[in-house]
């Protein structure tokens, strides 16, 4: 096999999310009664932003062979504490915005040390965890209201040059900044080792511990960044404990269209980023067809299925059944 | 003074002593190799001595310091490096992120793709197995290549102390071959070799120096070539050495066809394999590993899609398209896997539940499992195979890797096969197991079943087979029997070559 096969093949499930986006986004432009504008972009692009924050940071988690069912009431959480603190004067509300980040690593430190150090199961602690990170948000806001610093949500949600999406640039740069030098780094590649194979890992003296802590922790984040952007979106802050369990569930169906194992080991945010944009086409394609609303949640789920199997259609050319276990 | 003495080391785990006041004096530049059956103490001195549990008691010095190995990391840093026998690779991860994972070389804070791609290429050299491409995924690779993966793992790290456990188990003649030189080379640059292998022939052909382990301590420490053979066998199971390989009866000419392929070939790995598997009569497969014999046995039991050719079974044409077809009433096939932790055995549950597994459908009345017969059975296979346990409601992870194996094997001899495939049944088992094994085979075989036995041992396919096929790049090469059934002729099939070269060469 000669070298760019295996560029290839490293970057499969990436290229295949990215397929699938390519072909769901054509088919929802086409039959869109407005077609491609910048408003029109502008929209879908805020719309899956805000998903991908949030899958990007289940992907994080997912990667280290773990699964993260809080990551919704972090985004929870994290916007209805924006709505109290990103407001006033530019100094103000730059002291808000950190302070939403640093609240979503320490929702993010504490479901690590608790899954790392307390060895508990991801799947439970992350519930529980869940459930607190609610519970803290529906003391914060009993209520739907507050505010956010609006001249830097309309330009956080709005366009750069009247074309292109400011949040992609943002979402961009996160990625830039946040995932190309954790996937670069050893503690990066600790996490993905730790999620392949937790014991050949640790026998080739790979601190999983800490590899897996600082996934974690970025995973808190990436929540946070979610949050925020949610804040910047609606204008308030809302404990919707329905809407975050809808964050958390959608956020494991994209990894998956992300192309990120469930296993652990394999994966990547871009492709995470596209997973989550392919699971808002979804959601979008139905406004288009015109669909009775009733219709809505089961042919929401019919197209989830249906773009899940594409990137399972390689099973159908196995030659060998034990593949099929991989 | 001994660059590595351990003085005193005792370990238990739970009830069980594992170590019992173990001595070890290891020289620099020369090669040590450690001897004992299974359970004799051998890994748990290796898992003390490079970090992966504590000893409850005894000292570690290295150049007369003493040592606290808290972790392999810490192991790793003083230059104790161990090539585990259970394999220490990612499978997600490509060969050179494997070989640098402990130490990955930095730039501006990230890793150096570009000089990690140097020191994988120069370890991959220096381990004499180039042929392997640094960015393919370990998962891909066969099990002799992940093999040689991580011996070039290990010696990036430029160790001091280097230990192989087992680690020529899944080797082929050829890398043991490379891997000898590069032992060798090894020595003459000073470093200290602890060498584990149940191979004889391997110790007598590298070892300096010899330890002896029984029952958690070392019973003799010798100079490689001063003991025979024999006494060695002696000292480590403390009995006797009876004859290596049971006697067996030539298969009666009139034996009836039990298994047959007819031009069997599938993706381009297996092509035009035909032969006949009679009642009573055991097959090799021989060849180096990776030519097809895998593919072979699980072609044959419904594993694999797409074959072309036939397969008959008792003279009918069958279509297996599952294991779970393959293992009916009517067929009556079993498959010994080649890695008995992920596909033959499930490690979390009891000795119980894996035993009766395979055989759940015959002790079922009206759709719930009868204890009762379940047990009967059991019993019966216990003693069979005389497998040692603590309890048959103790996982079955915590037994010997010989006694796993054994739960593997009676895991399908209770449904009574009529076709045993065993894809390397022996690969790091213990000598005084093996035997048993080899027994058992010669036992059923006797009794009427066909076996189409596969070993990277040439010792044991001459001993135990009636005849051996032996494959070649997915092809049978060819059939050795009775007196062409030599070392001298299954090492120059299997490498491709005409048995007059062969002659001459070796």
């Amino acid at each position: 096999m000669n070298e760019s096969r295996y560029w290839i093949a490293e970057r499969r499930g990436t290229l295949i999310a990215i397929a699938v986006f390519l072909a769901m986004f054509v088919i929802y432009i086409a039959n869109h009664p407005v077609g491609l504008t910048a408003n029109v972009a502008q929209t879908a692009a805020n719309k899956g932003v805000l998903l991908a924050f949030v899958v990007v940071a289940q992907a994080l988690v997912v990667i280290t062979g773990g699964i993260d069912l809080s990551v919704g009431m972090v985004l929870v959480l994290t916007n209805c504490i924006a709505s109290w603190i990103v407001v006033g004067t530019p100094m103000q509300t730059g002291l808000g915005v950190l302070g939403v980040l640093g609240s979503g690593i320490l929702c993010g430190a504490l479901n690590g040390a608790i899954v790392i150090y307390g060895r508990l199961q991801p799947i439970i602690t992350t519930i529980a965890t869940g459930a607190i990170f609610f519970g803290l948000a529906l003391i914060l806001r009993p209520y739907p209201g507050g505010s956010v610093n609006e001249d830097l949500a309309d330009a956080m949600t709005g366009q750069i040059f009247g074309v292109v999406p400011t949040s992609l640039i943002l979402l961009a740069g996160a990625l830039l900044v946040l995932w190309v030098p954790f996937r670069g780094s050893p503690l990066g590649r600790g996490a993905f080792a730790a999620g392949s194979s937790e014991v050949a890992a640790y026998m080739s003296g790979v601190p999983i511990h800490r590899c897996k802590f600082a996934a974690y922790v970025l995973a808190g984040l990436f929540g946070s960044l979610g949050g925020l952007f949610l804040t910047f979106y609606t204008y308030t802050g809302e404990a919707a404990y329905a809407s975050g369990d809808g964050y958390t569930l959608w956020s494991i169906a994209a990894v998956v269209l992300g192309g990120v194992s469930l296993y652990g080991g394999r994966g990547s945010a871009v492709g995470a980023v596209f997973g989550a944009f392919t699971a808002r086409t979804i959601g979008d394609m139905l406004f288009v067809f015109d669909v009775d609303a009733l219709w809505q949640p089961l042919l929401q789920g019919v197209f989830l299925v249906l773009a899940i199997s594409i990137g399972a259609i390689a099973l159908l050319r196995v030659r060998n059944r034990l593949d099929w276990f991989e | 003074m001994p660059l590595l003495t351990m003085e005193g080391i005792s370990k238990r785990y739970g009830g069980v002593t594992a170590l019992s006041g173990a001595d070890l004096e290891v020289e620099a530049g020369s090669i040590h190799a450690i001897l004992g059956e299974n359970g004799a103490g051998k890994s748990t001195l290796i898992k003390v001595l490079s970090g992966v549990v504590p000893a409850d008691e005894g000292r570690i010095l290295l150049d007369g310091k003493e040592m606290h190995f808290a972790s392999p990391a810490a192991a790793n840093a003083a230059g104790v490096v161990c090539v585990f026998q259970e394999l220490s690779l990612i499978p997600e991860l490509s060969v050179a992120d494997n070989i640098v994972i402990s130490n990955p070389p930095m730039r501006f804070g990230m890793i150096d793709r570009a000089e990690q791609r140097r020191i994988a290429e120069a370890a991959l050299a220096r381990a004499g197995a180039s042929d392997i491409h640094p960015r393919a995924l370990v998962k891909d690779l066969p099990l002799s290549r992940r093999q040689m993966v991580e011996i070039a793992k290990a010696l990036a790290r430029n160790p001091r102390i280097l230990i192989l456990d087992e680690a020529t188990s899944a080797l082929t003649a050829a890398d043991v071959g490379r891997i000898y030189d590069v032992l060798k080379r090894l020595r003459s640059e000073g470093l200290a070799l602890l060498y584990i292998s149940h191979r004889m022939n391997e110790i007598a052909e590298l070892a300096d120096r010899c330890t002896v382990f029984r029952n958690g301590h070392n019973v003799s420490s010798y100079d490689q070539g001063t003991r025979s053979d024999a006494e060695v066998i002696e000292m480590m199971i403390g009995r006797e050495y009876s004859a290596a390989f049971p006697e067996r009866a030539p298969v009666p000419a009139d034996a009836r066809p039990v298994l047959e392929t007819r031009n069997l070939g599938w993706n381009g790995r297996l092509s035009d394999i035909s032969f006949t598997l009679r009642e009573g009569e055991v097959i090799g497969l021989g060849g180096l590993d990776g030519q097809g014999q895998r593919e072979l046995l699980l072609a044959l039991f419904g594993v694999l899609r797409g074959l072309e050719g036939d397969i008959l079974v008792a003279g009918k044409p069958v279509n297996l398209t599952s294991p779970a077809a393959a293992r009916s009433e009517a067929v009556g096939m079993a498959l010994i896997p080649e890695d008995r932790k992920t596909e033959g055995l499930m490690l979390p549950m009891s000795v119980r539940q894996n035993l009766s597994f395979a055989a759940l459908d015959r002790v079922t009345r009206a759709g719930v499992v009868d204890r009762r017969q379940e047990q009967q059975l059991i019993d019966e296979m216990v003693r069979l195979l005389a497998i040692k346990t603590g309890g048959l409601d103790l996982p079955v992870g915590a037994l010997s890797g010989g006694n796993q194996q054994k739960v593997v094997i009676a895991k399908w001899l209770m449904r009574a096969p009529r076709i045993i495939l065993l894809n390397d049944p022996t690969r790091g088992i213990d000598v005084g197991t093996k035997q048993e094994i080899y027994q058992l085979m010669r036992k059923l075989a006797a009794e009427g079943a066909a076996i189409l036995f596969y070993s990277t041992d040439y010792d044991e396919l001459i001993g135990c087979c009636d005849r051996v096929l032996v494959l070649y790049d997915g092809r049978i090469r060819s059939e050795l029997a009775g007196e062409e059934l030599t070392e001298h002729a299954l090492v120059a099939s299997a490498m491709n070559l005409d048995d007059s070269v062969a002659e001459t060469t070796a």
